[in-house]
C-alpha cells in the first residue's frame, strides 16, 4: 500500500471495508443460521434435554447410550448403509451410461435428455405418491404388468426384504442432475482424442474405456462424494413412503434421527446422533478425497500419460 | 463423427428403454387421474380411463384449501427467489472482485457449510426461530434466504471469476462508485446465472417438505407439498383427488424448468469446474 500519491484518507479507510459489506449478509447469516446452531447443537448434544424441563448436563451420556444401549441406533445406521451400499453405485452407473447416451449425436436425443432430467425436478412428495402408486400391490400396474408376463410380484413397500430396494428405485429416478454434471463433462472431451484413438482401431467400448472414463474421474469423484452424502442423509421419501416401516425394516437413520428429536423430543440425543452421523459423513469424505490420488487423474496428468505414450511409438 | 447404423440402433433402443422409466409414471398418474373413482380400484386394470373426467381435478382443488396451500408455496418462492438473487449476487461479487484479508479462509468455509448434515442445525434452528416466535409462520423459510446460500454463491464467484477485470477500472475511472458498478455493470451482466440460481431455488423451496413439516403447524400455513402430503396421509384411499393435486403441484417446476434447460444444462457443471 505504499503509494506515492495518497488520496483522502477518509476514503481509502472506507475502502478497505467494502469488500466486507458485500459478504456482510453471507457472514450474518452463517454466524445465525449455520455456525451458532451447530455449536449450540454439540453442545446439546452433551446434555439431556426435554422440551418440558430444564437441561441437564450429562457429559458423554448420549453418546454411550447410543452406542451401547439403543439397538435401533446400529439397526438404523445399517439400514441406511445398506441403502447406500444399493443407491451410490446404481445412481452412478445409471448416470454415466444416461450421460454417454445424451452426448451421442443422434436425432432427437435433446428430447431424451430433457425427459431423463425432468424427474429431478419433482418434489420428494410427489415422487413418493408417484412411486407409491406405481409400487401398489393391490391396484399398482408394475405388478399387473408381471402378473400378464406369468411373474408373481413382490410386495414391494409391504414386505420388510423388498423396502429398501423399493426406496432405492424410487430415489434412482433423480439421477438428472448428476447425468447432467457427467453430460457436460464428456462434452467437454476435445473429438480429436476420439478421432486418434479410432484411428488406433478402438472401438466404441475401449473408446469408453481409454478415453472417456480416465478423463471424467474427477466428475465420478465429485458424483461419488455427492451421492454418498445425501443416500446417508435419506429422509423426505423414507419419511412419506413406509415411515419406517414395514417392521421397522426402512427405520432409516435420518429418520431415526427426526424422531428422537420431533417425536420423543430427546433434543439432547437426538444433537448426539446427528453429530455422530455429521462425523461420519466428514471421515467418509476425507477417505474418498485420500483414494482420489490413486484413481482420480487431472487433466494435465493424463496429457503428460499420452505424450510418454506418444514417445514409445 | 459418424456413427455406424448398429450403434445408432443400440444407442435409441437404450434411449427409449430408460425413458419408460424416466416418463411412464408421469403418464400413469396423469391417465389414473382422468379416470373414475370405481375405474381406479378396478382389476384387471385398464389402461386408458373410458371417459376423460376432467372435473377430477376441479373436484380435489375443492377438497381441502389447497388453494390457499398454493398461495403460501408461491409467497414463499417468489420471496425466497428475491433474497437468493439479491444477496447471493452480493455476496458472491465480493468473493470474486475483491481481495481482502482472510478471504481465501471465508471462501473455504462457505464451500464447507455445504457439507453440514441438515439434521445437526435442524433442532437448534427450530429452537431459535421457536425464541422469535417464527415457528408457525412462513418466516424460518423466507428469511434466512436473504443472507445468501453457499450453493449459489459458489455458482455466481465461478462466473464472475470470468469478467475482465478491465470493467471495473473503467467505470471507477468515470467516477462510479462500488456499489453502482456491481448494480449497473455487473448486475446485467450476471443474467444467465442469475436465472440458474433463481430456477434452483424456486425448484428446491417449491419442493421443499421437510421444512415446512417441522416449521408449520397451523393448516391455514400449509404449503403445498406438505398439504397434499398431510392430505394424503389422512385420505390415503382418496386416489383421485390424491394423483389430481400431485400433477397440479408437478406443473409450476416443470414449465420452470423447459423454460430455463438451456441455464441448467450450461450451468450445472459449474459445480466442478
Amino acid at each position: 500500500m505504499e503509494h506515492a500519491v495518497k488520496p483522502h484518507k477518509r476514503v481509502r479507510r472506507w475502502d478497505k471495508w467494502t469488500p466486507y459489506l458485500f459478504i456482510s449478509p453471507w457472514i450474518i447469516g452463517i454466524l445465525l443460521f449455520t455456525v451458532g446452531p451447530l455449536i449450540f447443537s454439540l453442545i446439546m448434544s452433551f446434555f439431556d434435554w426435554p422440551v418440558t424441563s430444564s437441561p441437564k448436563f450429562i457429559g458423554l451420556g448420549n453418546y454411550t447410550k447410543m452406542f451401547t444401549e439403543d439397538p435401533q441406533f446400529y439397526k438404523s445406521l445399517l439400514i441406511t448403509l445398506k441403502f447406500a451400499l444399493f443407491y451410490v453405485p446404481l445412481s452412478l452407473v445409471t448416470s454415466l451410461i444416461l450421460a454417454m447416451l445424451i452426448s451421442q449425436s443422434v436425432r432427437g436425443v435433446k428430447f431424451f435428455r430433457t425427459i431423463f432430467y425432468l424427474p429431478a425436478v419433482v418434489s420428494g412428495v410427489a415422487v413418493s405418491i408417484i412411486w407409491g402408486w406405481i409400487f401398489n400391490t393391490k391396484y399398482g400396474i408394475l405388478n399387473y404388468a408381471l402378473f400378464l408376463l406369468g411373474i408373481e410380484g413382490p410386495k414391494w413397500l409391504i414386505d420388510p426384504n423388498s423396502a429398501i430396494i423399493t426406496i432405492v428405485i424410487a430415489s434412482a429416478w433423480g439421477v438428472g442432475t448428476m447425468m447432467l454434471i457427467f453430460y457436460t463433462n464428456i462434452k467437454s472431451i476435445p473429438p480429436d482424442l476420439y478421432e486418434s484413438a479410432s484411428i488406433d482401431g478402438a472401438g466404441p467400448i475401449r473408446q469408453f474405456t481409454h478415453v472417456t472414463l480416465p478423463l471424467i474421474t474427477p466428475t465420478i469423484f465429485f458424483n461419488l462424494i455427492t451421492s454418498t452424502i445425501s443416500a446417508l442423509q435419506q429422509l423426505t421419501l423414507v419419511l412419506l413412503l413406509t415411515n419406517g416401516g414395514p417392521l421397522k425394516s426402512t427405520y432409516f437413520y435420518g429418520l431415526f434421527v427426526y424422531n428422537n428429536a420431533f417425536k420423543h423430543h430427546k433434543l439432547g440425543y437426538a444433537s448426539a446422533n446427528a453429530w455422530f452421523m455429521f462425523i461420519i459423513i466428514l471421515l467418509l469424505t476425507a477417505l474418498i478425497f485420500k483414494s482420489s490420488n490413486a484413481w482420480v487423474f487431472y487433466e494435465n496428468e493424463v496429457k503428460k500419460e499420452r505424450k510418454k505414450g506418444g514417445k514409445k511409438k | 463423427m459418424k456413427l455406424s447404423s448398429w450403434h445408432k440402433i443400440v444407442v435409441y433402443i437404450l434411449l427409449i428403454g430408460f425413458s419408460i422409466y424416466f416418463l411412464f409414471p408421469f403418464i400413469w398418474i396423469v391417465l389414473t387421474a382422468l379416470k373414475s373413482e370405481a375405474e381406479v380400484h378396478q382389476y384387471p386394470i385398464t389402461f386408458f380411463p373410458s371417459e376423460f373426467r376432467f372435473e377430477n381435478f376441479v373436484n380435489a382443488w375443492k377438497a381441502q384449501p389447497f388453494g390457499l396451500y398454493f398461495m403460501n408455496s408461491v409467497t414463499i418462492t417468489v420471496l425466497t427467489t428475491l433474497g437468493q438473487i439479491i444477496s447471493c449476487s452480493l455476496i458472491a461479487y465480493g468473493f470474486a472482485r475483491y481481495d481482502f484479508k482472510f478471504k481465501n479462509g471465508l471462501f473455504i468455509l462457505l464451500l464447507a457449510t455445504m457439507m453440514i448434515p441438515w439434521d445437526v442445525t435442524m433442532i437448534p434452528l427450530y429452537m431459535q426461530f421457536n425464541l422469535f416466535g417464527w415457528i408457525n409462520t412462513l418466516k424460518p423459510l423466507i428469511v434466512p434466504a436473504f443472507f445468501g446460500s453457499a450453493y449459489y454463491v459458489f455458482l455466481l464467484r465461478q462466473f464472475l471469476m470470468n469478467v475482465p477485470k478491465d470493467l471495473e477500472h473503467a467505470a471507477k475511472i468515470d467516477g462510479a462508485n462500488d456499489f453502482q458498478i456491481y448494480s449497473r455493470i455487473f448486475v446485467p451482466i450476471m443474467k444467465a446465472p442469475l436465472t440458474l440460481i433463481a430456477v434452483l431455488n424456486m425448484l428446491s423451496v417449491w419442493n421443499d417438505y421437510l421444512g415446512p413439516l417441522i416449521f408449520l403447524q397451523d393448516r391455514m400455513k400449509y404449503t403445498l407439498a406438505l398439504g397434499l402430503a398431510s392430505f394424503k396421509g389422512v385420505h390415503e384411499l382418496q386416489i383421485l383427488p390424491i394423483m389430481a393435486i400431485t400433477i397440479i403441484m408437478i406443473i409450476p417446476p416443470v414449465i420452470a424448468f423447459l423454460y430455463a434447460q438451456k441455464y441448467i444444462v450450461e450451468g450445472i457443471s459449474g459445480a466442478i469446474k
